[in-house]
């Protein structure tokens, strides 16, 4: 459909039947049924987009066209479940819908695989896409593409997927449609008059973009009489029906109370109910080749779900699992602790529920002399620790403080023994032989304009240029090689500052390296503050050392005593600032008599001591120890 | 007192207390404090409960000693439905606002009534705060002849820059004046001195205070000066036109300050004040930090009676109207349970050099003066004999050192 006649397909948008005659009705007039659809008739496809780039809204619109989902029960962004998800606009965990349509007489099913945008989730994605033929790239007209896009495009490429190149919200007046139209035909070959157009808002093309999934996308190949394998692509926990396993049939079918078999752990368990979401779930008779679908088995543990995962038939199991399952690797670690020490305990519970849906979310407990009980958590990314953290406090009610991010490092020691460090309190004492930690290959996509300024970030947390390209005439893609640990440490907030929000960043591991580095401890009175310790490299020791100094003789209000506040590497003091004692705290007078006030006033301080954290005789407000964590003291000092 | 009153309950309308304010009343003091709303203009620091005349609408200053006399009469009422016993008042204290705003044949007859009211013990002492420029002579006789013995004058400072700063009219050089006729009429003297004013120095503080020990009073109170939310002062130190008080500069006056008076003969009986002996400390003033019962008349005054705390509504114009209306002008009050008396004992007797015993700390508090003489803010020695006495560098941080005293 072309541009012109789109104002006339609006009416399919809001779910009235076409007049235009020569077409097929927009929905099917009847589903095929779910376990025995002709895999012929089956098409698998995702969309890959930047987070804001519009792909929730594009599903939305092709649920309602399609007539999965009415109007009444239309709620914006259907797929996205939580409420973090929906306010943030981003989809952290996929779901798949099966959708009737129906194109020159015969009736498809269109299962569509909702995959998460964030590079933190990049082996959640690249299973999702093993199990498509074919994806969606979708690229905001106003935008271009992003540096999340180009990776996740490079997955789907890596996994042979038939691409089709879209691009949304021309309905925007900031749209560039011809530019990023070259823009993405350049990227992928073809010609831009072929990128399609469209408007998830308004429904503008989007009946057009199913007629070339049907059209472009190839069909489903298995081996239907073979025993049975089922990709594992999403894990999803629900309160009510414990695990819902998402998985793609490459091979034989799947029935109803059948046995099954997860290949990776050789588990077994009852399908207690198997069936498709259209988009609620439906059971159905089982699952085919090629088709799409869920599987509950009343577990209620993701863990035992594993995405990547093979299942088949216990009965008769497959020899070989699919290929590409690997287990989830934290990259990231962090403390989360209660701000109340009392709410332990509630942490310690949400965390246990949270695992039972975030299979990559490793922890155990862990004690800081500042921050109290809680756990060092491990994540696959900043995202997913921010992700994390957010379900904690919303979903829990609990108020967090989290230490600075860390990495894996591992250190040497001179006797040969090498000890693996995901937080500064396990660097060992005494003489270092090695320290290794792991490297990134980072690509930042920014309009040209800010290359200067993106370099000079880059060099300053040891980034190595590996390269850089023109995509179009005024973006540039820069490829670096980087520490992951230079990266947790507010490099992506830099990034956006230094760039006015445009530059995006995508990193993949790429190994380890040995590098020169230290920890470096904060003393307060002499006494380490385990929250503050940091693994940095040598020349940028003193730089952290003078900053958390600085900062803490900001925030901690002035004792009975002089405190001295110091950074160390060992024995060596490396920076020093200095609280001097306090000599006044008394209330000149009671006014006439109102003893009240001043007990009042008492009580107050008193309570206010009470959220008080004793470091040695130090009283430290828990308020500094956020501040000095989050940088508050510099931000508030450019205001 | 503070323009803000504490949140409790509200007071009855009858003033009724409960029958629980009669255990140990016979080794209570009983005192008057009689509030007086007025200023002439109100300083820039200042956020005390009174009023200059365009802000009293209505309430008309002429009335005013007739409605507190009428308190005075409504309060010998619930004292007596209470069965308290009989008691002499021991203790008088005008304070303001400016009690010498009214014609001094006003405070005579306040005076009067509470003497005729309740008696007055042999020796009691009736004392009025006074402006240095607010009255003469012949002023100051008349008071001595009616019955005062004490006058404190709010002098502040010697240096007219300060003066000026904290909005004070008077020339300071009428203190000498002043204290000489209140001198000469029989009364004793007290001078009231702040520190730490915006822009005053170590030198100015230095002068003000050699000026006020020439004149030999026989009582002085140094306040520092507290920034409070709503003044005047507090706006032009948000908005950056003056200066936010040093506490570590004020730390440095106070120091000086009792090094000075000390060598002048004086000695400190409670934080903020200091008598030429024993006799002349204010022991109104005492009665507060001890415990004392008392009933304060006027608009937003507080009174204590055993263990009960409360406050009269604030604005003149409301009170005149209980009053005509034969209500009590009670706005809120507080019944104190045990625990909550034992905490204002830690809390008010540390102030004072006589101290507070020991033995109303608990087992951690007490631990904690062990920590507390070992970091120099409480007398070891009297500590030993059962007393928590606060040293120099204790009655700095005396807000300190009550927190740990109350640990819990």
């Amino acid at each position: 459909m072309g541009r012109t006649d789109a104002a006339a397909w609006e009416n399919c948008a809001t779910l009235t039947q076409s007049t235009t005659e020569e077409r097929v009705s927009p929905r099917a007039s009847k589903a095929l049924e779910p376990a025995s659809t002709d895999p012929a008739f089956i098409r698998n496809f995702c969309i890959i987009a930047h987070i804001d780039h519009g792909k929730s809204t594009l599903a939305d619109r092709m649920l309602q066209i399609t007539g999965v989902v009415s109007d009444r029960d239309m709620r914006a962004q259907y797929l996205d479940r939580m409420d973090i998800e929906r306010e943030r606009g981003i989809t952290i965990k996929s779901q798949a819908v099966r959708m009737p349509w129906a194109e020159d007489g015969q009736t498809y099913a269109l299962n569509m695989i909702d995959t998460p945008g964030h590079v933190d989730f990049t082996y959640e994605v690249s299973r999702s896409l093993a199990a498509c033929e074919g994806a969606i790239l979708l690229v905001d007209a106003a935008q271009g593409i992003e540096a999340q896009t180009l990776a996740n495009l490079y997955l789907a490429l890596d996994n042979d997927l038939t691409i089709i190149p879209v691009l949304n919200k021309i309905d925007l007046p900031a749209a560039d449609p011809d530019k990023n139209a070259k823009e993405l035909a350049g990227l992928i070959g073809g010609d831009p008059a072929d990128v399609l157009r469209v408007s998830g808002k308004t429904g503008d093309g989007v009946e057009e973009l199913l007629k070339r999934v049907v059209e472009l996308i190839p069909a489903p190949v298995g081996i239907k009489d073979a025993p049975a394998r089922a990709m594992i692509f999403d894990s999803v926990y629900d309160a009510y029906r414990g695990v819902i396993t998402y998985v793609r049939m490459i091979d034989g079918t799947l029935s109803p109370r059948e046995k099954v078999m997860m290949m990776s752990t050789k588990s077994t368990h009852e399908l207690l109910e198997i069936g498709v979401s259209a988009p609620e779930p439906t059971p159905t008779n089982g699952l085919g080749v090629g088709e799409v679908g869920y599987l509950i088995t009343g577990v209620k543990d993701v863990r035992l779900s594993k995405v990547g995962d093979t299942v088949t038939s216990f009965a008769k199991p497959a020899t070989v699992a699919l290929k590409g399952y690997s287990e989830p690797k934290p990259m990231v670690f962090s403390g989360l602790y209660p701000i109340d020490g009392s709410d332990y305990p509630v942490l310690r519970e949400a965390l246990d529920k949270l695992k039972l849906s975030d299979a990559a979310l490793v922890y155990e407990p862990e004690t800081s002399v500042a921050l109290g009980f809680g756990f060092r958590c491990g994540f696959l990314g900043l995202l997913h620790l921010e992700i994390v953290t957010e379900r904690l406090e919303r979903e829990f009610g609990l108020d967090l403080i989290a230490t600075a991010p860390s990495v894996i490092y591992q250190v040497t020691t001179d006797d040969k023994k090498t000890v693996t460090v995901t937080n500064p309190s396990e660097f060992p004492g005494g003489k270092i032989a090695s320290v290794s930690e792991p490297i990134v290959k980072a690509s930042i996509l920014a309009p040209k304009d800010y290359v200067g300024t993106i370099m000079e970030l880059c060099q300053g947390r040891r980034g190595t240029l590996q390269g850089m390209e023109y995509l179009g005439e005024d973006r540039v893609e820069l490829h670096y090689t980087m520490p992951l640990g230079e990266i947790v440490f507010d490099f992506f907030d830099h990034l956006k500052s230094r760039t006015q929000g445009y530059a995006s960043l995508d990193y993949e591991p790429i190994g380890d390296q040995d590098a020169d580095l230290v920890k470096v401890d904060i003393l307060l009175q002499g006494e380490a503050v385990d929250a503050f310790s940091a693994i940095v490299h040598k020349d940028n020791a003193y730089a952290y050392g003078v900053l958390m100094t600085e900062r803490l003789k900001k925030l901690i209000p002035r004792q009975q005593f002089e405190v001295p506040i110091q950074a160390a590497i060992g024995a060596r003091i490396i920076a020093r600032e200095s609280i001097s004692a306090m000599r006044k705290d008394v209330l000149a007078k009671c006014y006439g008599g109102d003893i009240t006030r001043k007990r009042k006033l008492l009580e107050k301080q008193k309570e206010g001591k009470k959220r008080m954290k004793m470091v040695g005789r130090v009283e430290v407000p828990q308020e500094a120890f956020i501040a000095a964590l989050s940088g508050e003291t510099e931000k508030k000092e450019k205001k | 007192m503070p323009s803000a009153l504490p949140i409790a309950d509200p007071a009855p309308l009858d003033g009724a207390l409960p029958a629980s304010v009669v255990s140990g009343a016979a080794e209570r003091n009983f005192g008057v404090y009689l509030h007086v709303p007025f200023c002439r203009v109100r300083c820039g620091y200042c956020d005390f409960n009174t009023y200059t005349s365009d802000e009293l609408r209505g309430a008309r200053r002429t009335d005013y000693a007739g409605q507190a006399i009428a308190e005075v009469a409504m309060a010998r009422g619930i004292l007596e439905r209470a069965a308290l016993p009989e008691r002499p008042v021991s203790t008088v204290f005008f304070g303001g606002g400016t009690p010498t705003m009214l014609p001094v044949t006003d405070l005579a007859e306040m005076l009067a009534a509470v003497a005729t009211t309740w008696g007055l013990e042999p020796g009691a002492e009736v004392t009025t705060e006074a402006n240095p420029d607010s009255v003469d002579a012949d002023y100051l006789s008349a008071l001595a002849a009616a019955g005062f013995t004490r006058v404190s004058f709010g002098m502040q400072s010697a240096v007219p820059r300060v003066l000026a700063t904290l909005e004070r009219t008077h020339d300071p050089e009428r203190i000498p004046l002043v204290v000489e006729w209140a001198r000469a009429a029989g009364l004793q003297v007290s001078l009231d001195l702040i520190y730490g004013t915006p822009g005053e120095t170590i030198d100015d503080w230095r002068a003000s205070l050699e000026h006020a020990i020439a004149q030999k009073p026989d009582h002085l109170s140094a306040y520092s000066l507290i920034v409070e939310v709503g003044t005047k002062l507090a706006r032009q130190i948000a908005r950056g036109e003056v200066a936010e008080p040093d506490e570590d500069l004020q730390a440095d006056m106070y120091e000086l300050a009792d090094a000075l008076l000390t060598e002048a003969g004086y000695e400190w009986y409670e934080v903020s004040n200091w008598a030429s002996s024993p006799d002349h400390a204010s022991r109104h003033n005492m009665a507060y930090w001890q415990g004392q019962d008392w009933w304060g008349v006027g608009p937003g005054a507080h009174s204590h009676v055993g263990g009960v705390r409360w406050w009269n509504v604030k604005h003149p114009a409301a009170y005149a109207e209980r009053i005509a209306a034969g209500q009590s002008p009670g706005a809120g009050r507080e019944e104190l349970d045990d625990e909550t008396r034992r905490i204002e004992r830690v809390l008010l007797r540390t102030r004072i050099r006589s101290g507070l015993d020991i033995a109303e700390l608990t087992t951690d508090g007490r631990l904690a003066v062990a920590g507390l003489i070992a970091d120099g803010l409480i007398d070891g020695r009297a500590a030993i004999h059962g007393v928590v006495e606060l040293t120099m560098r204790g009655r700095l941080l005396a807000d300190a050192v009550v927190r740990r005293l109350l640990v819990d």
